[in-house]
């Protein structure tokens, strides 16, 4: 066995609950110091005072176009780095770089950039691309360029992706011809079928989900609204269909792009299956002032972006600790909840609960150290801390050997 | 005997804590030099190993040269049910000092031999030079450890079937089912404890209050097995005001008169 780490005078979020334990880590995981001391005999080798921070689990994004000046869809693939270091200080250990409706010649060059990669002192893990479509509903397309959505009628996946072996993700309407064929194909390869940009009535999203999907791309956002005889995608929050594998349903909580109430109903309805995304643009962490991004010339003003010398809003700029403050504002849900929307419910979307999003033994030791304001003091991965506030890390180190 | 007083339950943590402490620093324990220590479990020295996790942290002390005996634990609950004295250990003390795991002792209640268990933790103790200091605490029967009523009082290290009683008032701890209550426990003897140096018990709330009577102001009974230490050379019960409820006000009266000498106790540079 080697070196052992002990977390004291700490919160942790643990079981939905956050209590006052210890967190031991040995080898870049979390383990449990019953057997740490009765069987391995062990006493720690590094003992780290928490001062009373509050330890999450590290935080991962499913959505997330760019950052940092960074568009994952339209730089060649380029900069991923970039992205996976300038995460940290939002406390995102992991996520999933998304790609918005392209051509297929972009898809080929870029998907094969996209490989998964464990997160390191380099920055968060890759946890496998998100395809945003093509193959979404051309009357709920978004800021998805027209002439890239597809039909499966008239292009297959692998014509389209390319190779399937980085995507984690897969966004689609249901209400397209073949799709139950293709989620269930999908779903049976282990990757998480979405469902989004779509004018899919309700019955049809049930069938969806019967086939395997999953998740719900950015609820409310691009999808028919709330009709009371036809609840739609919406209304599968409500009553998911009752199969093997819960439903899940991203929502972003900007401030922006989804209103508190829509937000509170989201978490009154169903708390277990909501997951924050940020559907972030590259313009996230940038400086105020104009950027090219792309074709587009954007201005940052007081951390939102606009379309350059307007006032019309690109897109979101708000990082991932920020949308999970603005949750608890705008839903009056408490901390612990809060942060299992961007932790233990993103997990179990990609069904990786045993690693990652929880503090439990056996998960690997990412995690936040987060402040009285549930502010990103430090950011851990592997037990190794990789971010640091330079206003406080929330931590100092008791013991070393 | 000294009887010791204390305002509230509180203090009598703090006061045992600090006799602990005391103890430990003016054995002035060495790699060839252990201090043994007796402990307890539930939820009378709970603020005793807070306060001492609090002096460890403090650097005022250290257990890297203290071995511990535990008093008693279950037979067949898992390790790390939240029950289980291994657990109660391990989350309330053993991992927040600096004590070697290697001189951690519990007895298994998981052995495969119980009674061989039960020899060998009696060796180890005789091995380890005898228990300096055995803390203690009792039930509202007056047991210790789980001697419970009718325990001969030279008793050592055994397996002990449980009274129904102690099943019941268990059963709380158990999802309220009595099937789940383990039926034995492994326990040092009455004998066991009254071979340490030192013994100090710990009493508090009105609900133990007959119990402390029992114990000192009649005579030695098995059926009040704490009543034993009426007869050992060096004993601290240590009490809070709740506790003293059936007592005498001469008995009181006469201990509480007594309170600077007891300070005396805890104090650093003083003989214990």
């Amino acid at each position: 066995m080697n070196i052992v780490t002990k977390y004291f005078n700490c919160n942790i979020l643990k079981d939905g609950q956050i209590l006052a334990h210890d967190l031991w880590v040995v080898d870049g995981r979390i383990e449990n110091p019953e057997i740490i001391f009765y069987d391995n005999k062990k006493i720690p080798d590094i003992e780290i005072d928490c001062l009373g921070s509050l330890i999450t689990p590290g935080f991962i994004d499913l959505q997330i176009n760019g950052a940092f000046g960074v568009d994952f869809t339209y730089h060649n693939g380029d900069g991923l780095d970039i992205v996976r270091k300038g995460l940290l200080k939002y406390g995102v250990t992991g996520f999933c770089p998304t790609i918005v409706s392209t051509t297929s010649s972009n898809y080929h060059e870029i998907l094969p950039k996209f490989k998964r990669c464990r997160g390191d002192e380099q920055g968060a893990a890759v946890l496998g691309a998100h395809v945003e479509g093509p193959f979404i509903s051309g009357l709920k397309h978004g800021a998805h360029s027209l002439s890239n959505i597809k039909t499966l009628e008239n292009s297959n996946l692998i014509d389209t992706y390319g190779s399937l072996d980085n995507i984690q993700i897969v966004t689609l309407a249901p209400e397209l011809n073949g799709s139950m064929e293709v989620i269930k194909l999908l779903s049976n390869n282990g990757i998480v079928v979405s469902l989004g940009h779509t004018s899919s009535n309700m019955e049809t999203s049930i069938q969806a989900v019967k086939n395997g999907a999953t998740f719900i791309t950015h609820l409310f956002n691009a999808m028919l609204s709330f009709h009371h005889r036809d609840p739609g995608l919406i209304g599968l929050i409500a009553c998911p269909p009752t199969v093997e594998k819960p439903l899940f349903f991203g929502i972003i909580a900007d401030g922006t792009h989804t209103h508190p109430a829509a937000l509170k109903i989201a978490h009154k309805v169903n708390p277990e299956g909501l997951v924050l995304v940020t559907d972030a643009l590259s313009a996230i962490g940038l400086p105020d002032g104009i950027h090219h991004l792309g074709d587009e010339q954007i201005e940052v003003k007081n951390s939102k972006a606009y379309i350059a010398n307007t006032n019309t809003l690109c897109g979101s700029v708000t990082s991932l600790d920020e949308c999970m403050r603005y949750f608890i504002e705008a839903t009056n849900c408490s901390v612990a909840e809060a942060i299992e929307t961007v932790t233990l419910h993103p997990a179990q979307v990609l069904g990786i609960q045993q690693f990652k999003g929880t503090l439990n033994y056996g998960a690997d030791a990412d995690f936040v150290f987060l402040g009285p304001k549930l502010n990103v003091q430090s950011t851990w991965i592997n037990g190794q801390c990789v971010f640091e506030h330079n206003s406080g890390a929330g931590y100092i180190v008791k013991k070393t050997t | 005997m000294r009887l010791i007083i204390m305002d509230n339950a509180d203090k009598v943590s703090e006061w045992a804590a600090k006799y602990v402490a005391k103890r430990i620093k003016h054995f002035n324990p060495g790699p060839d030099r252990y201090f043994v220590l007796g402990l307890p479990t539930g939820g009378t020295p709970l603020g005793m190993y807070q306060y001492l996790i609090q002096y460890y942290r403090a650097g005022d002390i250290s257990f890297k040269y203290v071995k511990t005996f535990n008093m008693d634990e279950y037979v067949g609950i898992p390790r790390d049910h939240v029950e289980s004295y291994h657990y109660y250990m391990m989350t309330n003390f053993f991992t927040h000092v600096d004590i070697d795991p290697n001189n951690a002792h519990i007895l298994d209640g998981n052995a495969v031999d119980l009674h061989a268990e039960c020899m060998n933790y009696e060796r180890l103790i005789e091995e380890a030079g005898g228990v300096h200091l055995f803390i203690g605490g009792i039930g509202p029967d007056g047991h210790i450890a789980f001697n419970e009523p009718g325990s001969s009082l030279a008793s050592k290290t055994r397996v002990k079937t449980l009274a129904r009683e102690t099943l019941e008032a268990n059963a709380r701890f158990f999802d309220n089912d009595i099937e789940k209550v383990p039926k034995r426990a492994l326990t040092v003897g009455v004998g066991t404890v009254m071979n340490a140096e030192t013994v100090m018990i710990l009493i508090t709330g009105s609900h133990k209050a007959f119990a402390l009577h029992k114990a000192i102001e009649e005579g030695v009974n098995h059926m009040w097995t704490v009543s034993a230490f009426q007869q050992h050379p060096k004993t601290i019960i240590l009490c809070d005001e709740d506790a003293t409820l059936e007592l005498k006000v001469k008995t009181v009266k006469y201990f509480k008169a007594l309170g600077a000498v007891h300070e005396k106790l805890i104090e650093d540079n003083s003989d214990s």
